[in-house]
């Protein structure tokens, strides 16, 4: 599948949730998503964002346009290098929390893109990418 | 050595770094006059030759406080000025040529001294350029952080729309130490003015996420053990569908599209409506102000 353009968000500090909203805002705007899409994916990145910063202490953001056929499409990469998830399954079930959350941020996430794949182990980081097409 | 170099015709060498500085590209002739510059730059020169005088080597030490006086006072002066930090700094490294001038024709003939000579002048010139920088930066963050607090003050205006009724209309980011304070200013209005309904207006949150959600229920928790019901108004659609995407649920809080919706509710709660005007009173009114007043009445 054709990436179009590729840019990377660093984030490391509370403030870059807020800048990785609007970059992800700023892309889906320019990719002609609506309005209900735009809020989706820009939802989903702050709830990702934040758990990049939050349970793995910072990271990095890549957002790719991608074309498939007619159809356009938004894709975000979220990598850390903290601690990882050991129960998957256990992590993205509602309500889950370890730190006192509603424990729907990825969960949610899922449920407002297309596409969604996590891929974490223990020691080695976790990387969430979401597709959302137009 | 180096007190050697600066000490030998002190006026000449003014004069060879002013034009220096005239001359150089970073130099901004709008912003900083002739004269100014003149005063700076011997004000400099002799507190430098005071500091070298004394041999001390560590320019953060006592015996170079007047030169860090001289530059502190320099750098937010040229910050306020609309100067770059590489323009600030540029006064201390306009200075490193004159020097070496000066440098290799006293030592003409050593070349092992001339080399020691300006290892000497690069490194403390370095160190000073370095310290305009930092003084530069720090000016900066003050002005950041005062702009910080500025809006946390600013974004939190409680407002009364009604005796017993309070809105807070919120605006921007709800995930950071805005949150808290938000949610304290509405708690105290609550106590101080007895208000029985607070309505929350988010039309200006451009993100709801499940932390903002969060915030919100606590919110409105807290205000609810307090005696005081909520309602949170302006969730635009695409606000409304990416909620229910997340799976947040909102329970017994009482929300409205709009903040004229969740007011008419409110006054209902309160026994209060709205009426119009009765017809048969054709004048029109003279003062629109209190006519809407006598509307709500």
């Amino acid at each position: 599948m054709p990436v179009l353009l590729s840019e990377e968000h660093q984030i490391r500090q509370p403030e870059d949730v807020v800048l990785v909203r609007q970059a992800v805002r700023q892309k889906a705007v320019e990719l002609g998503f609506n309005l209900v899409d735009q809020t989706k994916l820009v939802t989903a990145a702050s709830e990702l964002a934040r758990n990049t910063l939050q349970y793995g202490g910072g990271g990095t953001l890549r957002l790719e346009s991608l074309v498939d056929g007619l159809r356009r499409g938004l894709r975000l990469t979220f990598a850390d290098e903290g601690p990882g998830i050991a129960d998957i399954e256990q992590a993205m079930r509602d309500g889950f929390s370890t730190a006192g959350g509603l424990g729907l941020g990825l969960s949610g996430a899922r449920r407002l893109s297309n596409e969604f794949h996590i891929d974490s182990r223990p020691g080695e980081g976790t990387r969430i990418s979401i597709t959302r097409w137009r | 050595m180096l007190t050697e170099i600066v000490a030998h015709d002190e006026a000449a060498l003014l004069q060879r770094w002013i034009d220096n500085q005239f001359n150089a590209s970073g130099f901004r002739p709008d912003r900083i006059g002739r004269a100014e510059l003149q005063e700076n730059s011997t004000q400099f020169l002799s507190s430098f030759r005071r500091a070298l005088n004394s041999g001390a080597t560590d320019i953060q030490g006592a015996d170079w406080a007047g030169v860090r006086h001289i530059l502190d006072g320099l750098s937010s002066a040229r910050a306020e000025q609309g100067f770059s930090p590489t323009e600030t700094a540029t006064f201390i490294f306009s200075l490193k040529q004159p020097l070496f001038e000066r440098a290799r024709a006293l030592y003409a003939n050593d070349p092992a001294r001339l080399a020691e000579a300006t290892w000497e002048i690069s490194q403390v010139l370095d160190k000073l350029g370095l310290y305009t920088a930092e003084v530069f930066q720090r000016g900066r963050e003050a002005v950041i952080v005062r702009q910080q607090q500025e809006m946390l003050e600013l974004s939190t205006p409680v407002v009364t729309l009604w005796d017993g009724i309070l809105a807070l209309p919120l605006i921007g980011t709800l995930d950071s130490a805005r949150t808290q304070v938000v949610m304290e200013s509405l708690l105290q209005r609550i106590v101080d003015s007895g208000a029985a309904i607070a309505i929350i207006d988010i039309t200006g949150v451009p993100t709801v996420d499940t932390l903002t959600a969060q915030h919100l229920l606590k919110t409105v928790a807290a205000a609810r053990l307090m005696g005081a019901d909520c309602i949170i108004s302006g969730i635009r659609p695409q606000i409304a569908q990416t909620i229910v995407h997340l799976g947040v649920e909102l329970g017994s809080v009482v929300t409205k599209a709009t903040l004229a919706d969740a007011f008419s509710v409110a006054l209902h709660r309160a026994g209060l409506a709205v009426v119009q005007k009765q017809a048969a009173r054709r004048k029109p009114p003279a003062d629109p102000d209190r006519e809407s007043e006598g509307n709500e009445a």
